[in-house]
């Protein structure tokens, strides 16, 4: 293992300072009119996707949900497609005709997003399979939430990965919710990472807040992947910083247990650690912030000045031909 | 080629069972591509497939790329969909077409959609071999025929084949198809025999075949009622009506101009399914006809489908349950 470079733990910290940033001008552009999308927030968890991102080669696979703006910006997904594809326009990652809940850019290696929740989980496994198949090396790195541990298809998808030992890395970002339903209250598992290692597989939880843990963390299951050592179960420990969408409310959350996770909340607290523990200078940070504020507003801009798809593309794509449809 | 010449150069081709045939089209698959690899339940040797399609595959190729799964019908489908992603070519064995709804989220809303939802950039080139069940008294879990379900799909492609050969032809084309396909086998016809092309050997997706020509009634039809439609058409042409019997072979692509063609010729027609007829297959295909040639039939399209209940184990009732020679020869009858 490799100790965690200033260098690397700065990269690190602009990604998530991307995503931060992409996520505040989003939640501005709904709340004035300006911008309209469905838009599940990533506040709180962009410390996991970021680290991840540091030890993935391009040509790694990554899979999402629909909770996954963090997992695309980290992966490489260009921030101008992405946000024209949260948009609706043609110049999107898929035209405008996937949306938040689907993007796919396989030039980043970031293959799918699904809407469905546990519904990754057994399109990872194949996608490790094929690397397995192949001998090409490569990693599948799957993220989903808490809530995916309580529904069949997961289960099915770790048990057959650790039975195949193929190389993919469960991401499980535990936020404490399940869409809007408290963890204690699904489930009477205390730790995810003991459940699922119990399918003979490397589980560990870990903070999903600390850019050290977590790149600690991703370095060794990515290693072990990449080696032929199998697959493995990260619990990242963070915290979902509001609703279950855009819009939505927040009642069900114990208002001081969510004021607690705000205080440490992953952005400014690595911040303070990069400046107490890393002798990062303010100078530096706050010219990356700057720059990165510039980059986001730049993409969005591009984002809104494009065009939406036109009619024709409601019917290609369906199949390879269009012959194929039924007319 | 006209049907008779067809049947002339099929006296040639050596004969095996449509299991064989399946078989044969995942053996030169195999030996072409290296990258088509089977996934499912008990397909590996010595079992081979419950129905035999793997017979010998995992012996000759491997347990690589022909490779047992645990009962897990979500994560066979959604494996072959990841490997297919990145251009492999699964063939996925789901055991029977009733375990479909165990996978339906990674058919319907992954399979299906992801060619869609990423504008193009990615496709998913499965085929998803299943058997159909029905006039086995395998009861209302293992005998239904699902093909009006995937219809309703937008993104999958649906092949039922009747005889060995279209097995082989339809089967190896849909491996090496780009988009999804669902292949399937019904139990009744698995083991019957017939003339099948040696070597390679590929039929379109989307083309008709005509099984019997005739000039009153024509008859549409697909998979393991095709036989029951033929029995009931040989029955009637001794009383002097001449069935036309189309077998559809795919239900996407659909070749609806074969049915047009033949319908405004007859002018009477008759569609058979062993699918619900209630929101079936045959209410599309009704519809479009009725809509193409109205004024122009003697009489409305007819459906015969199955009854709108579950399946019933007794023999007696299961009888009644799906359309059969007599009552598909009564219902010609009626129409001629």
């Amino acid at each position: 293992m490799t100790a965690l470079t200033n260098d690397a733990a700065l990269r690190i910290f602009r990604t998530m300072t991307t995503i931060r940033t992409t996520e505040n001008r989003i939640i501005r552009g709904l709340n004035s009119g300006e911008l309209t999308m469905t838009f599940y927030t990533v506040r709180g968890q962009e410390a996991i996707p970021a680290a991840i991102g540091e030890h993935l080669r391009r040509e790694d696979y990554m899979v999402t949900t629909y909770r996954g703006m963090h997992d695309c910006i980290a992966k490489g997904v260009p921030l101008e497609e992405l946000l024209a594809e949260m948009c609706g326009k043609s110049t999107g990652t898929s035209k405008g005709k996937g949306g938040p809940m689907h993007v796919s850019d396989p030039h980043s290696g970031l293959m799918v997003t699904t809407g469905v929740v546990g519904g990754g989980l057994p399109i990872a496994v194949g996608l490790a399979l094929s690397s397995a198949l192949r001998g090409d090396g490569r990693v599948t790195v799957v993220n989903f939430g808490d809530g995916a541990t309580s529904i069949g298809a997961t289960h099915e998808a770790v048990n057959l990965a650790a039975l195949w030992q193929v190389p993919v890395v469960f991401v499980c970002q535990n936020n404490r919710y399940g869409e809007h339903t408290k963890f204690a209250d699904y489930t009477r598992s205390a730790s995810l990472a003991e459940r699922f290692a119990t399918y003979g597989l490397s589980a560990r939880a870990v903070d999903g807040n600390s850019i050290e843990a977590m790149s600690e963390a991703a370095e060794a299951a990515i290693t072990q992947a990449r080696s032929g050592g199998g697959p493995t179960f990260l619990e990242c420990m963070t915290y979902r910083l509001g609703g279950h969408s855009f819009g939505s409310t927040t009642e069900y959350m114990d208002p001081d247990e969510l004021a607690r996770a705000e205080a440490e909340e992953p952005v400014a607290r690595n911040r303070r650690w990069l400046v107490a523990e890393r002798g990062i200078g303010e100078d530096v940070l706050n010219q990356m912030e700057a720059e990165v504020e510039a980059q986001v507003e730049s993409a969005l801009t591009f984002a809104k000045n494009s065009d939406p798809p036109p009619p024709e593309e409601l019917h290609t794509d369906v199949f390879s031909t269009m012959a194929a449809s039924p007319r | 080629m006209t049907p008779q010449q067809q049947a002339n150069a099929a006296v040639a081709d050596p004969v095996c069972t449509l299991s064989d045939a399946v078989n044969q089209a995942i053996d030169i698959a195999m030996e072409e591509d290296s990258e088509v690899f089977c996934l499912g339940e008990d397909i590996e040797d010595p079992i081979g497939g419950v129905m035999k399609g793997t017979k010998g595959l995992s012996t000759k190729y491997g347990r690589d790329r022909v490779r047992n799964t645990p009962i897990s019908e979500q994560a066979i489908v959604g494996a072959a969909i990841g490997a297919s992603l990145v251009g492999m070519r699964p063939i996925a064995e789901v055991m029977l077409m009733d375990f479909f709804a165990v996978a339906m989220d990674q058919v319907a809303n992954h399979a299906a959609k992801l060619r869609y939802m990423s504008g193009g950039r990615t496709n998913v080139p499965i085929t998803i071999r299943t058997s159909v069940g029905g006039g086995r008294q395998f009861g209302a879990q293992h005998s239904q025929s699902l093909e009006g379900w995937m219809m309703q799909t937008p993104g999958l492609k649906v092949v039922m084949p009747s005889t060995p050969r279209d097995a082989k032809g339809l089967l190896y084309t849909c491996i090496f198809d780009d988009d999804p396909c669902i292949h399937m086998e019904a139990l009744t016809l698995l083991f019957t025999r017939g003339p099948v092309p040696a070597g390679r050997y590929a039929i379109p997706l989307g083309v008709a075949d005509v099984k019997r020509s005739g000039d009153d009634v024509t008859l549409v039809t697909w998979g393991w009622q095709v036989p029951e439609a033929l029995a009931a058409a040989e029955q009637l042409e001794s009383e002097g009506i001449s069935t036309e019997v189309i077998d559809l072979r795919t239900l996407v692509p659909l070749d609806i101009d074969a049915v047009l063609q033949s319908a405004e010729r007859t002018k009477r027609v008759l569609i058979v399914h062993a699918a619900t007829q209630f929101a079936g297959p045959g209410a599309e295909i009704a519809a479009v006809v009725s809509h193409e040639l109205f004024g122009e039939l003697e009489k409305p399209v007819e459906r015969m489908g199955s009854v709108y209940s579950p399946i019933p184990y007794a023999a007696e009732l299961e009888t009644l349950h799906y359309p059969e020679r007599l009552r598909i020869a009564e219902a010609v009858r009626r129409l001629a």
